[in-house]
């Protein structure tokens, strides 16, 4: 039988709620009820104007099967499926070398971090002229080495590896992770491989990577997340463009929205991205069972 | 007897240290070279924008482009400093106050659903910004605004200060950009205070309740005060989130009037195309400020994304 709370308890539990209040309207307000909102939108067709019309499946199928949905689809599958792992890479190798012994750590830290205090605008609207054809840093560079001069936001097979390209500037995040992963990992053991011979290539492998597997998975699960749902560099330095190319999904469904107010259209879209990013997620953590070593 | 390597151990690893030492200068220097090109860019003249070879530095400091930006007659850039501070100014203040209250009681007080409520903190982090933008857009076009009528009365000239008190719904005001963070709206920061209030030992709260103080007195003058280092990661966090936010105001706000300067920059962009410099040096400004905060509070920048793997960008 439940015991009856006492007077006490019952004024803890109302503390308790009363301290929570802010979130719990907020999330009924600004969460729950948008989201069943958003769900019922999914099967109508508004524009804002008239009156929402119920459409059935329709916007549905449409999303399922318009081209430019499928081709945003491709393009953040794209962009997000090559960035992630260079994001990976280069952060855990900036972050390896921060740990070892060198001058300056903090302050290349610091270098290493500093692009991503860059607000996303100021840093699109730099980057859009960094890859210039004629003035900006990157061709300039090239023509040092006597590379031509590249069209890399024009040219629809060069824009989606310039937004990669421009994505690893921004592994500051990433990289404070991993440092701080890598100061915690025993460095007696580190020493016991040391004395048994094995050079520091096979020290890194056999130990410190795999002990670092559960960063490694947190990095890649956020990247991943964050990849997906990227869009205001694109919204600005290329608009979408050339021919699509960087029409990633949150443009498509931002456009689709704000632009031509197809609400119904617009919600439906960003379900499909939600499935996709939460199913990309399960994937992660399931297949993380394999690789990813956890200490008993 | 054992074969002699070619180079001796110490001397290897000195060469490989220096190697290193080199590499990561590189690096580095590389990782610098767009801020250090937007700045020097902005300080340019026109005729050194679009040399071959690149100029890096120029010959004479063109501080008249900050003039020239500032003095836009298309893009009033103090009018958006004005609304980008007013808006961030508000929305950190609630951040920081409703997460403190709600990770208080997620960490320190049993209650009845305690674990669910935390679930669903949890939850609203994993939705992607847009599934819930389309909604909350419509949702605050059907908003009334109460209290403008008599606002206005106060004051006409209040008009002047904030040209949105007389609309009609929360769209085109900060009140969306605003509200939401005073109820929570961000997750992550719950979850960062709980992480932090859970870490103080219980004991300090027995012995407060023994003495008779109430959950306010132990949450005010006890814990608070400890959380400061919490609080302040919270703070720079939230400063950063809504300064550099460009979807919620693109979305909530269209009157020029009402924009911010993340906004602005944008259209500064598009107004601007050709003129390099000008766009650099609007660039600038809006990065000067982030480049305050981060060296003044680099300590919690990091220390924030290193015990909660979260923050920044």
């Amino acid at each position: 039988m439940l015991r009856r709370p006492s007077r006490a308890e019952l004024r803890q539990w109302l503390d308790g709620y009363l301290f929570a209040l802010p979130f719990l309207i907020g999330f009924i307000v600004f969460f729950l009820f948008p989201m069943v909102y958003s769900a019922w939108l999914a099967f109508q067709k508004w524009d804002l104007i008239g009156s929402p019309e119920f459409v059935g499946l329709k916007n549905i199928t449409r999303a399922l099967s318009d081209e430019l949905a499928t081709k945003s689809l491709y393009n953040s599958a794209y962009y997000t499926v090559i960035a992630v792992p260079l994001q990976l890479i280069l952060a855990f190798l900036i972050a390896l070398a921060l740990t070892q012994n060198i001058k300056f750590k903090a302050l290349y830290r610091a270098g290493f971090y500093m692009p991503i205090i860059i607000p996303v605008v100021a840093t699109a609207v730099v980057w859009q002229r960094v890859f210039h054809p004629d003035s900006g840093i990157i061709n300039n560079l090239l023509a040092i080495f006597g590379v031509p001069a590249q069209r890399w936001l024009s040219d629809p097979d060069m824009s989606k590896p310039a937004f990669i390209f421009m994505s690893l500037w921004s592994i500051g995040r990433m990289m404070v992770i991993f440092i701080a992963g890598l100061g915690n990992i025993p460095t007696s053991l580190l020493e016991a491989a040391s004395i048994d011979g094995a050079g520091k290539l096979r020290q890194t492998l056999s130990i410190t990577v795999p002990l670092m597997t559960p960063l490694i998975l947190y990095n890649s699960i956020i990247a991943l997340i964050n990849s997906f749902q990227t869009w205001v560099p694109a919204d600005i330095m290329t608009e979408g463009g050339p021919e699509n190319s960087t029409l990633f999904v949150v443009l498509n469904i931002y456009r689709q929205g704000f632009k031509f107010f197809n609400m119904g259209y617009a919600s439906a879209l960003a379900w499909e991205l939600f499935a996709i990013v939460m199913g990309l997620t399960l994937v992660q953590f399931i297949s993380s069972r394999k690789w990813v070593y956890y200490e008993q | 007897m054992t074969r002699q390597p070619l180079l001796s151990r110490k001397l290897r690893s000195a060469l490989g240290t220096g190697l290193l030492q080199l590499v990561m200068t590189i690096a580095v220097i590389s990782f610098l070279v767009p801020t250090f090109w937007m700045v020097s860019s902005s300080l340019k003249a026109s005729t050194e924008i679009f040399a071959s070879p690149i100029v890096w530095i120029p010959k004479q400091p063109m501080w008249r482009n900050y003039a020239d930006v500032f003095n836009s007659p298309a893009l009033p850039m103090l009018r958006f400093a004005f609304n980008t501070l007013f808006i961030t100014a508000l929305a950190v203040l609630g951040a920081v106050i409703s997460s403190a209250l709600v990770g208080y009681s997620l960490a320190r007080i049993k209650f009845p659903g305690r674990d669910v409520i935390f679930a669903m903190v949890m939850a609203t982090t994993l939705l992607p910004e847009i599934v819930m933008l389309i909604p909350r857009f419509i949702i605050f076009r059907n908003l009334p605004m109460f209290g403008a009528d008599d606002a206005l009365q106060i004051s006409k000239s209040l008009l002047n200060v904030l040209p949105w008190l007389d609309r009609p719904t929360w769209l085109d005001t900060p009140l969306p950009l605003i509200v939401p963070y005073w109820l929570a709206g961000t997750g992550l920061y719950v979850f960062l205070m709980r992480q932090f209030f859970r870490g103080i030992p219980m004991e300090l709260e027995e012995a407060a309740v023994m003495d008779g103080a109430s959950r306010w007195q132990i949450f005010w003058r006890i814990l608070m005060p400890l959380a400061k280092p919490a609080t302040v990661s919270v703070a720079v966090f939230a400063l950063f989130q809504h300064y550099n936010s460009y979807l919620e105001p693109v979305i909530f706000l269209n009157n020029k009037d009402n924009w911010t300067l993340a906004m602005a920059l944008r259209a500064f962009n598009d107004t601007y195309a050709s003129q390099w410099e000008l766009v650099f040096a609007a660039a600038t400004i809006m990065v000067i400020p982030m480049v305050i905060l981060f060296i003044v509070a680099q300590r919690y920048f990091v220390e924030g994304i290193a015990t909660t793997g979260f923050g920044g960008r």
